[in-house]
């Protein structure tokens, strides 16, 4: 496959110019290169992640992400635990969009059961899974001013993502961890209101997405930083296993939730997979800014179609998943999240493997920040987009 | 005359020195503690749908004085590899040349600090050095952070020094005279095609020169979208990483003390520094402007330099910053030539007219 | 019409958003001075009826934490009617939550056979002192009082026995 073969001799080539800069390094200017170590406390990393990276001057000449600072052995944890209590576990993995996070392993154990969940709460899930991806992509676009400078985008950020947690909270109970999500369907119906407000809440969330598309996304010095800037191609990426909007900047039109029949209502709605044929830092961000867009009118359109009925399907009281396996991963904010759950037939997981987006969008960081500036480490890492509990689980 | 000769007393000469230091400090913190209270606190949290501080006093507004409370109490760390005597002069190095600045700013036909026949070339001068001193806090720092922000902002203040003088050299041209209170005197009794409603600020005939002069000054300020050298988000504040307590005061002070000088010399230079346009009250020469100018003037003075740092906040808290080397490329590749052009068109009209 | 700069752009967004804050108000909510009310399904306090309570520790053991802390004995009240036999009941000796730990999963309160567990939207229990969280059955039993009413319903759910 040629794919491969441009990847081999890209990787030689970023071989070779390392080594010359090595070379240059220790040879022609008889200086040594300076090893920076950012992290893990520092502010870009939003959380604990350390990258390694050696310099020419401000030129990365090798970086390395080093991570596990902040491991909390989730998938340990699900061993000993019951199937109720490790929703509440995997909502804190992405804690931006932590109902996102329920969804894939609450199908999985469904899938093992045979159950399925009513049609009320496939749409119930699919509204708060679209929200979640709201709260988390809406504070992705605000930080992305603030990892460049500009303070005013994040707070704009944190004042429209607040109206969306209200909602999520007015449904669920929680803010940050709904935990809402039951095996066979939901804990709870919606409250009275809930539609009207989120109509009014993805009015506000469009005119959000517009301000940052003026302030942030059209101002010619982010794009100066952005064009251009750690460039993915598509082999590249599918290499490297990314996925979610990293992939779909490179140009690689794949997105699970129109891929997969899951008994979720995205394929009962119309909408868009956005990609870019770019694949450098400031696609992967349009790239998200058009999906919280889309994401609103999914909303939008899910709001109008509720079916009524119950939201729990029977499923008895006491939760045992019979022997089997099972793998469902979902298109989550940072991109494919999915659970392969051993049951052995206990009230617990046997064994739990979680394929978390962002421990994969991280592995491209050593190929992408070969011989860039100091100051783009930065841009391509908030472009990249992680969060260090999707990492570090 | 002097400051002095308002009072209508003779005062000894160290009374005289006395009251020029206490001037210049007044001078110096007061726009600084009113940019960081009206700007940095207030036009910066309603830019974001916020209020700011609205607990230490009426809206906030001893909130500064908590503030200064704070980093005074801090304790007052030295890193252990430090070069602990130049790691604890920078931050001096930086504030002092503030203080130089002002003291060439002429706030009335007789306040001033000193009448400097070059003070132009001399506020060109001493500007740069604040470009020392922040070289030698991310030297001295011991810290790779640091280091690589202050040779950034040795980078970029330099780059940006240039097109700031050929800026000037604009007005010098126009003006006839390096010396500041000239150039206010030449803009509020010019006229334009003989019409002097207005005098002749040069904002007008040397737009553009203003432009680049403020572009080169929210450089030198290193605010945003120059504020590569410090950085927070990647070299969690360059040269200032290690500093804390009173020394980042001082820093703190120097940088929005600067920006309010620095507004204060722009207004000087194109906007009309304190004078009113000298054909209202049909004065001619500098001696006959009336001496309550030297009371109105300072507060026409304030009112501009709220204007220009209003623009200066603005820009910070709305752009996202240049790499480093962006900024050199529009530094050298498009100030410079524009500026050089600029002069070449003035030199050409004042020769033509 | 021609283009205008994203510099300029970027300038009128921050301006609009000052003017619409000096004329409209901004979003803060000041929090001492004025509150905002949570929804009445939020997690913000576990309250306690202590009648309902009958230890039977599902709570305690479902906990995914482990931040209940539950001790009982059995005492004999006396019978309903006259002449019966004297009842078994399991009365409580203590009931505690631990704040500290909890992590607001809520799922003692779902798995409650009796209804001894409520969440109330109440959130101001800070405490300058770690072991202050730990809240006691009185303490618990104090949130009763702030317990909402359900909410209705959104149009075209199914009410359902549940309990």
């Amino acid at each position: 496959m040629t794919s491969t073969e441009s990847l081999i001799d890209r990787r030689q080539m970023a071989y070779i110019a390392a080594q010359a800069s090595d070379a240059r390094l220790n040879v022609e200017l008889e200086t040594e290169g300076m090893t920076l170590n950012i992290g893990p406390q520092h502010p870009a990393t939003h959380g604990t992640l350390r990258i390694i990276a050696r310099l020419d001057g401000e030129q990365v000449v090798w970086a390395e992400p080093s991570c596990g600072y902040m491991h909390r052995g989730y998938e340990k944890l699900t061993e000993v635990r019951t199937y109720p209590q490790v929703t509440t576990l995997v909502n804190r993995i992405d804690w931006l969009g932590s109902f996102a996070n329920e969804v894939p392993f609450i199908l999985a154990a469904e899938k093992l059961m045979g159950i399925e969940a009513p049609p009320r709460a496939q749409w119930i899930r699919t509204i708060l899974f679209e929200l979640s991806r709201i709260a988390n992509v809406s504070l992705f676009l605000g930080d992305l001013g603030v990892q460049m400078g500009a303070i005013t985008p994040v707070f704009m950020a944190f004042r429209d993502r607040e109206y969306v947690l209200n909602l999520i909270e007015g449904a669920t109970g929680g803010r940050f961890h709904p935990n809402f999500d039951r095996i066979g369907g939901l804990k709870d119906d919606l409250p009275a209101g809930f539609v009207d407000e989120t109509r009014a809440v993805m009015k506000k969330l469009r005119n959000f997405c517009d301000e940052i598309e003026n302030l942030l996304f059209g101002n010619e010095i982010f794009q100066s930083r952005m064009r251009g800037i750690g460039v993915i191609p598509k082999d590249v990426a599918l290499q490297y296993g990314l996925s979610g909007a990293n992939l779909r900047a490179s140009g690689v039109d794949w997105d699970l939730r129109r891929d997969q029949s899951l008994p979720m209502a995205w394929n009962k709605v119309d909408w868009k997979v956005w990609t870019h044929p770019d694949g450098d830092s400031f696609a992967r961000c349009w790239v998200r800014l058009q999906e919280t867009r889309e994401a609103t009118l999914i909303v939008d359109q899910l709001l109008d179609s509720i079916p009524s009925g119950p939201v729990m399907a029977k499923v008895p009281r006491i939760i045992k998943v019979p022997e089997g396996e099972a793998w469902v991963s979902t298109e989550n904010p940072l991109g494919e999240m999915g659970y392969y759950v051993v049951s052995k037939g206990d009230l617990g997981p046997f064994r739990t493997k979680i394929r978390s987006a962002s421990f994969n969008n991280i592995s491209i960081v050593p190929w992408v920040l070969k011989g860039v500036y100091v100051p783009d480490i930065i841009t391509i890492l908030a472009s990249l987009y992680f969060i260090l509990g999707d990492i570090d689980r | 005359m002097n400051a002095a000769s308002l009072l209508a007393v003779d005062l000894p000469y160290w009374a005289q020195s006395l009251l020029r230091v206490l001037g210049g400090i007044v001078a110096v913190l007061l726009p600084a503690g009113t940019i960081v209270y009206v700007f940095l606190f207030k036009m910066m949290s309603f830019m974001q749908s916020r209020l700011g501080p609205m607990e230490a006093g009426p809206f906030g507004s001893l909130q500064l004085v908590a503030e200064v409370g704070k980093w005074l109490q801090k304790e007052d760390i030295t890193p252990e590899r430090a070069d602990r005597f130049i790691f604890k002069a920078a931050p001096l190095v930086v504030l002092v040349s503030t203080f130089l600045l002002v003291a060439v700013v002429p706030f009335g036909p007789d306040a001033w600090f000193t009448d400097f026949e070059a003070g132009v070339f001399y506020m060109l001068a001493v500007g740069s050095v604040s470009v020392l001193g922040i070289i030698m806090a991310g030297w001295a720092s011991a810290n790779k952070y640091s280091l690589l922000g202050g040779l950034r902002a040795a980078g970029q203040l330099i780059a940006y020094e240039l097109p700031m003088v050929l800026a000037v050299v604009g007005v010098i041209i126009q003006a006839g005279s390096m010396n500041l209170q000239q150039i206010v005197f030449a803009q509020n009794a010019g006229s334009m095609f003989g019409w002097d409603g207005l005098g002749n600020p040069y904002l007008l005939t040397q737009f553009v020169g203003f432009l680049v002069f403020m572009i080169a000054v929210q450089a030198e300020l290193t605010q945003a979208p120059f504020d590569m050298p410090i950085a927070e988000s990647e070299l969690v504040s360059g040269y200032m990483t290690e500093y804390s307590g009173f020394r980042f005061l001082t820093f703190f002070i120097a940088e929005f003390a600067t920006a309010g000088v620095f507004s204060l010399i722009a207004s000087v230079l194109f906007l009309g520094g304190w004078g009113i346009p000298f054909a209202w009250f049909g004065w001619e020469t500098l001696n006959d402007v009336d001496d309550w100018m030297n009371v109105v003037g300072p507060l026409i003075m304030v009112a501009k330099m709220m204007l220009l740092a209003f623009i200066i906040m603005w820009v910070r808290f709305s752009y996202p910053r240049f790499r480093e080397d962006q900024l050199q490329k529009f530094a050298w590749k498009v100030l410079v030539p524009v500026s050089l052009i600029n002069i070449m068109f003035t030199a050409i009209l004042k020769v033509a007219f | 019409m021609p283009k205008v700069p994203g510099l300029i752009k970027g300038l009128g967004v921050t301006l609009n958003t000052l003017v619409r804050t000096t004329t409209q108000g901004a979003n803060t909510v000041q929090y001492p001075h004025e509150k905002e009310a949570p929804p009445l399904r939020a997690r913000g306090v576990i309250a306690l009826r202590e009648d309902n309570c009958t230890s039977c520790m599902l709570c305690a053991r479902s906990c995914p934490d482990w931040c209940i802390y539950i001790e009982g004995h059995k005492e004999l009240a006396p019978p309903r009617r006259a002449g019966g036999k004297p009842r078994q009941v399991n009365k409580l000796d203590r009931f505690d939550i631990d704040y500290a730990l909890c992590m607001y999963c809520g799922i003692c309160v779902e798995v409650c056979p009796f209804d001894a567990l409520f969440w109330s939207p109440e959130y101001e229990y800070s405490e300058p002192h770690i072991a202050d969280l730990l809240h006691d059955k009185n303490k618990l039993g104090e949130w009763m009082e702030t317990v909402p009413e359900a909410p209705a319903l959104e149009a075209g759910a199914e009410k359902k026995g549940k309990k």
